[in-house]
């Protein structure tokens, strides 16, 4: 058990390894993904200026809209690429279906981790959002996008299978993604505006928490037959 | 065949007397801005349960496919699927209709609304990645790997919705003493009784279909050679 346990986290690594490898030869995913980002909120800033007459309602939720859109552009990548240079099969072989969808859900982590790190300071900044609880927003942000990649990879799996692959993709990941992004935008107007943020916020961190442990297991037990044809 | 006509025509028959009772027999309901307008409530409420029925029975069915990969589980889980799309439109009207009554908006963003809204939205998009996948067994597989894991997402959503907005909708009037007077309560449920009916009913006659068409397409095929192996996954 402990053998086997430690095959399949060794697999998830060389997979994540071998992905962004190949990711940051090409940038093609952090390309679609950052662009798609950093263009929708310098054409939201340019169309709202100025944007501190802006509610901070609608900012966190355009904060959030932004960074799913531009989740939705680049996460499915991962496995469509598996597809068209056809090593899927390969890779079949070679690694359990656990250890393939451990890797690239921790790429497309990572990828998200990337993508906020870019994304957030700008918004930040080009929409005049004045953060009041630095620690809770910075707590949202990583929980809030380590979940939409929870929620998204699997059907990403899905994607790279079906045809117009592109449309597909934000089509079903909309609703499976929506629970994080509502809480998450919950709680993102609340370390922006309340005094008492962390209490305000603390049932959605715990419903982000909690989407993440359930959508994970559901994942890995579906994947299994999405990956092997 | 004689019998399935009698259980269809006693169907009706319950249904038009249920329909009538609701108007002729059953009171207006006082503390309503239109007492007459909550006798939707007979006909809005059973929607909304086998709304949630078929969405229960699609995620049922799919993961039975997922076991057995018997194409049988994986037509029941489209009709189901289907039937869900077409009572959530239903208890979306009713409910819609009610609303512009009683709070003078046929839209409120109210949990439930909200919900059942992003229920049409998983059954689109259902709907849509079986279009998009040609071969079958690769679309009933997709497909009830997406069913899976839209449902905990679902279920998620029906839980934290109502701490985010509030409800108009009340709570526990179903199943409770205190909720619905009598009357309501037995005109109520009698009309689910007819509409389960009509939900059986269409589940069977979904299937049918889709066998009909299973054997239709099956015949053709017969004369031409199959594809062979190798290249069948590779388009």
């Amino acid at each position: 058990m402990g053998s086997h346990s430690s095959g399949w986290a060794h697999e998830a690594f060389a997979v994540f390894g071998k992905d962004w490898l190949l990711e940051l030869r090409t940038r093609v995913a952090l390309g679609a993904v950052v662009l798609f980002a950093v263009t929708s909120v310098v054409a939201a800033g340019f169309a709202l200026a100025p944007p501190s007459a802006v509610a901070a309602e609608v900012k966190a939720a355009l904060l959030w809209v932004v960074l799913f859109f531009a989740a939705v552009a680049g996460l499915s990548r991962v496995f469509v690429v598996e597809e068209e240079t056809r090593t899927a099969d390969a890779l079949r072989l070679v690694v359990s279906p656990a250890g393939v969808f451990v890797g690239k859900l921790a790429f497309n982590t990572v990828l998200m981790w990337a993508l906020c790190a870019v994304t957030v300071p700008l918004f930040l900044v080009l929409m005049e959002a004045s953060v009041r609880s630095g620690g809770l927003f910075f707590t949202v942000v990583l929980l809030g996008s380590t979940a939409l990649a929870c929620a998204t990879t699997a059907v990403g799996a899905i994607v790279a299978k079906a045809t117009m692959r592109g449309a597909l993709f934000g089509v079903l990941s909309f609703p499976v993604a929506l629970p994080p992004l509502l809480v998450s935008i919950h709680a993102t107007k609340a370390s922006w505006i309340d005094d008492n943020a962390w209490r305000v916020a603390t049932g959605d961190l715990q419903v982000l928490i909690g989407f993440m442990l359930v959508m994970v297991p559901a994942s890995l037990l579906v994947f299994e037959h999405i990956w092997s044809d | 065949m004689t019998n399935s006509t009698m259980g269809k025509a006693m169907t009706g028959v319950w249904i038009a007397a249920v329909t009538v009772a609701a108007f002729l027999w059953l009171p207006p309901a006082q503390g309503f801005r239109s007492p007459e307008a909550a006798r939707m409530v007979v006909f809005h409420v059973p929607c909304a349960i086998l709304t949630f029925v078929a969405f229960l029975l699609n995620a049922a069915y799919s993961w039975k496919y997922l076991r057995s990969r018997d194409p049988l589980s994986d037509g029941k889980a489209n009709a189901a699927a289907e039937l869900g799309m077409l009572f959530a439109i239903l208890a979306t009207a009713t409910g819609s209709l009610f609303a512009l009554e009683q709070w003078g908006s046929a839209w409120n963003w109210d949990p439930r609304e909200t919900s059942i809204v992003i229920l049409m939205l998983v059954y689109a998009a259902y709907f849509v990645l079986r279009g998009a996948v040609e071969e079958k067994t690769k679309r009933a597989r997709l497909s009830a790997a997406y069913a899976l894991l839209a449902f905990p997402a679902m279920v998620f959503l029906i839980w934290i919705l109502p701490r985010i907005v509030e409800s108009l909708h009340p709570t526990n009037t179903l199943f409770t003493r205190m909720g619905l007077d009598v009357t309501y309560r037995v005109t109520l449920w009698s009309f689910f009784a007819g509409l389960l009916a009509v939900f059986v009913w269409m589940f069977r006659l979904r299937l049918r279909v889709e066998q009909l068409e299973a054997r239709v397409r099956r015949q053709p095929d017969e004369d031409t050679t199959p594809e062979p192996v190798l290249t069948g996954e590779q388009r």
